[in-house]
């Protein structure tokens, strides 16, 4: 079984954790074309490799950042949510 | 006749202790610590087994479980392994997969006179058409092929799994492992285990002695230093069952199975010989050199008494002389290779006046006249280098049996399933890793190091590497010296026959001529080709024929053997019982409270979600609909009372909590007042209803939602989803299981609670309110909600005192006939009031429009989840609506059913989602999807019942209690 590092708990068994999809930084809602707004919503890059997800601990309720590599199964780094937002405003 | 020999050093048996069995009807004798394969060869027993397909007589091969030609059945288990089961007293074993007995089996002649016809892929062909004969066929040929019966009345023995965590894991107990072993253990802080299917540690070096004690001796010493080193856990009798992701290892015992976790993994397991091929190389008495080594050195059995060696290595010649420290007459060393070999063994085995043939091969081996043994073989010339036997040179020798030794196969399953990468090494012909992933480490001959020495040194190497793996930098660097000496395994040991029966997999009776057919048909991929002739799909999985598989096809396809690479044998890596894995039907639910109040009002429970809850409350005689409408009548003419603690119950509080609220869900709650409940609608992102609950507002800053069991804790898990992205000041705290929730609804209610209790509020709180006052001391909160009757309290108390409140609420409603009713009333009583359920009158494209909620989507929001999507949505056609609907007065048809079709002209325009019989109303009521241009009250549509008629419906308004007078 896999293990997966919660940022607020440490390592655990992947059954206590929920996969909640890959992170997707929603768009302006007020600007976007419909278009825009349903690839958003329903478009996924399933192509394999580096890939920011949502991973939920269900025991404490933490929801955190997995960079994993869907090729690979490995794991790179989890941090909470707003550790992305920090990244995103530096660039 | 008795073959059994002198006590050998380190032998298993305990040969104080007697052992009688039954095999096949008649009585043995052995010694304890016999596996049954020995024992019954100890006694001159040669046939122990049939074959799957031929039903050929089989007798040793591996005498290690890489084979399954001994299988029997005690009645009881079935498939029992004899090479490795240690036979018991009063045991009664019958081999598996014979008609009429093991030496009689009448299935023999399928071998005899049918296989011309039972070539390669001929099931696929033969019974593949008329289809419909098919099951006729199948029939005649599973019970011709099967394995083993299953016992129907096997008792059930609970076989709990254990869980450990290790530093170090070594699998193998051979001298690499145990190498490994005492390496890693002199860094006192590590823990190490190592594990071995066999019953003793020591691999190969306690049979591979070329006639020599001093490899025993050796092996007696590292076993006494592992048992003295205190961080070491030896575990004999326990085989590595698979390798999992992140170094997840299931330990497989008799008794059951450990899940082993390590930062570090050696795999030090060894190597399957593999035998070679030749025409009638199944027949009882011959068998690989290791298993002639096995059998003389663990159980003091004599493998035969006059014996041929083939060989295409030096391993041959070293079993020539064990052969001959048991007391075999060594008739012939047969050397397959070209160069004739001279070196200290072979000049020993001159001494003891063995012939040596050099560039010679066994040709065939000579059935005895009853096909159950060895008479003799004939010998020929042979070029490696061409592959051909020159038959016509070929002269016979007379034995009984014949040792093999051709080369190895790397018992190598955990690191194909751990991700390794491998490559061929031409100096030892055999696949090795060439990358391993993080934190595992191979050695010894699985790593394609022969040598004994070097072997150790490798054990030590891999935990030196390990070691600093884990960050012990000052972990010494050991080198290993590579493969000088002569291949160990033969490049294509595979001597041609015209005849055939040259047999490469003996699970399933697959000779060398089925792969050249299976690639003349097109089946010429490594994977292919094992699923068509089925090589390595027994119960051996290829332990003993998937590298001459691959040999035999890279020459059939003129490739080099690395091209063809090697399947991945999948877990186990060996078959494991059913009842190891099974789980302990170990089912968590939730419950309320005052469950046990519930079982002893005779609740009949049924799962919602994650909770167990009463369905309805059993009366002796009477029906269960009839129950159902008696509890509604009474919420509709007296006082009813349900528990509705498994709603899931949220708190919302901070200063940004209406912020929240306006955010996540479709309505408005700005304008909110403390004291005031509303509905709150949650769609997703791509405006799909996820669910629906009520939201009151306790003071300034706090709010408490109430949502439907079954979504409870995806609404909760998706709340604090999106309180992350938005960052807003507010605390979500699950108060599901500190709250039980008590419903008193219908006419009388209002005098049941005011029984209870004088405080004012209880005049002054009206549908919509919420408020919070005191019953015989508990404080609870109390609501008007209107879900299941227009006049209703929902309080929501603190658990502990559920029973309490629960209790007095049961005494003071007594005078008002007040019942307890379960969710089977409730989903009636919602319905007759016009309340869609959200997850049962929605499904999971289900969006607001088709529901008719437009006005709880408060659209001139700045922002909520899903919002943007409905403004896509608004604008396209809506393709069904939700309505309540009616049957006509008295319909007495087929009843239709939740999912039944609704149909236009044939065309399928929704589909019913609830349907009742309602005593109030007098009608059977529903809610069904249809044609959104056929909503107005007094529309018809048609229902589609499970036989086919078609029943007329009405569209109606809610509540239904409306509707028996309109109509």
């Amino acid at each position: 079984m896999k293990l997966l590092k919660c940022p607020i708990n440490g390592t655990r068994p992947i059954s206590e954790f929920v996969y909640g999809g890959t992170y997707r930084e929603m768009p302006d809602h007020e600007l976007v074309t419909d278009s825009e707004w349903a690839s958003y919503v329903h478009y996924r890059d399933n192509a394999p490799g580096l890939k920011k997800e949502w991973w939920y601990h269900g025991p404490s309720g933490t929801w955190f950042i997995a960079e994993r590599n869907t090729l690979t199964d490995e794991v790179k780094d989890t941090y909470l949510f707003n550790k992305l937002v920090e990244q995103e405003s530096v660039k | 006749m008795n073959m059994r020999i002198d006590k050998q050093t380190g032998e298993w048996l305990e040969r104080e202790k007697q052992v009688n069995f039954t095999y096949e009807g008649k009585k043995f004798t052995a010694y304890e610590g016999d596996t049954i394969t020995s024992a019954l060869w100890a006694s001159g027993e040669k046939v122990l087994g049939r074959s799957f397909k031929y039903h050929r007589p089989r007798g040793v091969l591996s005498l290690a479980n890489h084979d399954i030609n001994v299988m029997l059945t005690d009645g009881q288990d079935t498939n029992i392994r004899g090479d490795v089961v240690t036979v018991k007293d009063g045991m009664t074993l019958v081999a598996v997969n014979t008609l009429g007995g093991v030496k009689k089996d009448n299935l023999r002649y399928i071998g005899k006179l049918l296989s011309p016809f039972l070539v390669v892929g001929f099931y696929y062909k033969a019974f593949f058409r008329p289809r419909f004969m098919f099951p006729f066929w199948e029939n005649i040929i599973r019970h011709g092929a099967g394995l083993g019966k299953v016992n129907f009345n096997y008792p059930r023995i609970p076989k709990p799994k254990l869980n450990e965590h290790y530093d170090v894991l070594v699998i193998g107990a051979g001298p690499a492992g145990l190498s490994a072993a005492l390496a890693a253990s002199l860094d006192k802080q590590l823990n190490i285990l190592i594990v071995d299917e066999n019953k003793q540690a020591g691999g190969s070096l306690g049979y591979d002695r070329a006639g020599s004690i001093s490899p025993q001796s050796q092996l007696d010493e590292l076993v006494s230093e592992v048992n003295k080193a205190t961080n070491i856990t030896l575990r004999t009798n326990a085989y590595a069952g698979a390798y999992y992701t992140d170094h997840l290892i299931p330990i497989i015992e008799f008794d059951g199975i450990t899940k082993v976790r390590a930062k570090t993994l050696i795999i030090a397991t060894g190597a399957f010989e593999q035998p070679p091929v030749f025409r009638n190389n199944d027949l009882p008495g011959v068998m690989n050199g290791s298993a002639a080594q096995r059998m003389i050195y663990r159980y003091g059995v004599k493998p035969f008494n006059n014996g041929v060696v083939f060989t295409a290595n030096d391993h041959g010649y070293r079993v020539a002389l064990d052969l001959i420290h048991a007391g075999t007459v060594v008739k012939a060393v047969v050397d397959l290779r070209n160069e004739p070999v001279s070196n200290a063994l072979t000049k020993e085995l001159t001494n003891h006046a063995v012939q040596i043939y050099s560039g010679h091969c066994v040709y065939e081996a000579l059935a005895t006249s009853d096909d159950m043994a060895v008479k003799g073989v004939v010998i020929c010339p042979f070029d490696e280098d061409t592959n051909e036997a020159d038959a016509d040179r070929s002269f016979t020798i007379d034995c009984d049996g014949v040792a093999m030794s051709a080369g190895w196969a790397s018992a190598a399953a955990l690191l194909y399933q751990s991700g390794m990468k491998v490559k061929y090494d031409y100096t030892i012909e055999q696949f090795i890793p060439e990358a391993l992933p993080n934190g595992i480490f191979a050695a010894g001959k699985v790593n394609g190091v022969f040598d004994l020495e070097q072997r150790i040194a490798d054990g030590a190497r891999a935990a030196a590497e390990a070691m600093r793996y884990m960050g012990m930098d000052n972990a010494p660097t050991i080198s290993v010296q590579a493969h000088t000496a002569s291949s160990p395994s033969h490049f294509f040991p595979v001597v041609p026959h015209p005849k055939g029966k040259n047999f490469v997999d003996f699970d399933e009776d697959i000779q060398a001529k089925d792969f050249i057919n299976a690639a003349k048909e097109g089946f010429d991929n490594i994977e292919l080709m094992k699923r068509f002739t089925t090589v390595g799909m027994g119960p051996s999985q290829g332990k003993h024929s998937n590298m001459n598989a691959i040999r035999i096809l890279a020459r059939i396809r003129e490739l080099p053997v690395e091209k063809i690479g090697s399947t991945t044998s999948r877990p186990f890596f060996h078959p494991t019982p059913i009842g190891h894995l099974g789980g302990r039907n170990f089912h968590p639910v939730r419950q309320s409270a005052i469950q046990g109040w519930h079982a002893d009002a005779g609740a009949v429970f049924v799962d919602v979600g994650a909770w167990s809850r009463p369905a309805y409350y059993q009366k002796p005689g009477v029906a269960v609909e009839e129950i159902i409408q008696q509890e509604s009548v009474a919420v509709h003419n007296s006082v009813g009372i349900i528990d509705g603690s498994s709603l899931g119950k949220i708190e919302i509080c901070g200063p940004q909590a209406v912020e929240f609220l306006e955010r996540f869900f479709t309505g408005k709650f700005a304008d909110q007042k403390v004291g005031e409940i509303r509905y709150a609608l949650s769609i997703d992102e791509s405006a799909v209803v996820a669910d629906d609950g009520i939201i009151s507002r306790v003071k300034d800053e706090l709010y408490y939602l109430t949502i439907g069991t079954s979504n409870a804790a995806i609404v909760y898990r998706e709340m604090q989803r999106w309180l992350q992205m938005w960052q807003l000041d507010v605390a979500l705290v699950n108060v599901t299981g500190s709250y039980g929730i008590i419903n008193v609804v219908g006419p009388k209610s209002v005098h049941v609670m005011s029984s209870l209790s004088q405080d004012p509020l209880l005049s002054t709180l009206t549908a919509g309110m919420v408020g919070e006052m005191t019953i015989s001391d508990v404080a609870v909160r109390i609501m008007r909600v209107t879900f299941v009757s227009d006049i209703g309290y929902e309080l929501h108390v603190p658990a502990d005192s559920m029973l309490a409140v629960w209790e007095k609420l049961i005494k003071a409603g007594s005078a008002y006939d007040i019942r307890p009713f379960g969710t089977d009333t409730q989903r009636l009583l919602r319905l007759e009031m016009g309340h869609y359920l959200p997850g049962y009158d929605t499904d999971g494209l289900t969006i607001p429009y088709e529901l008719g909620c437009d006005s709880e989507l408060a659209m001139d929001k700045p922002f909520f989840v899903g919002q943007r999507s409905l403004k896509i949505l608004a604008k396209k056609t809506l393709r069904k609506r939700l309505v309540p609907f009616v049957l006509e007065d008295g319909f007495s048809g087929q009843m239709p059913e939740d999912c039944n079709l609704v149909i236009d002209n044939g065309e399928i325009e929704g589909r019913v989602t609830s349907i009742s019989y309602s005593s109030k109303v007098d009608r059977i009521i529903g809610f069904a999807y249809v044609n959104p241009k056929k909503i107005e009250a007094g529309s018809r549509f048609e229902i589609k019942t499970d036989n086919g008629s078609m029943v007329k419906a009405t569209v109606v308004k809610t509540p239904f209690l409306n509707s028996k007078k309109e109509s």
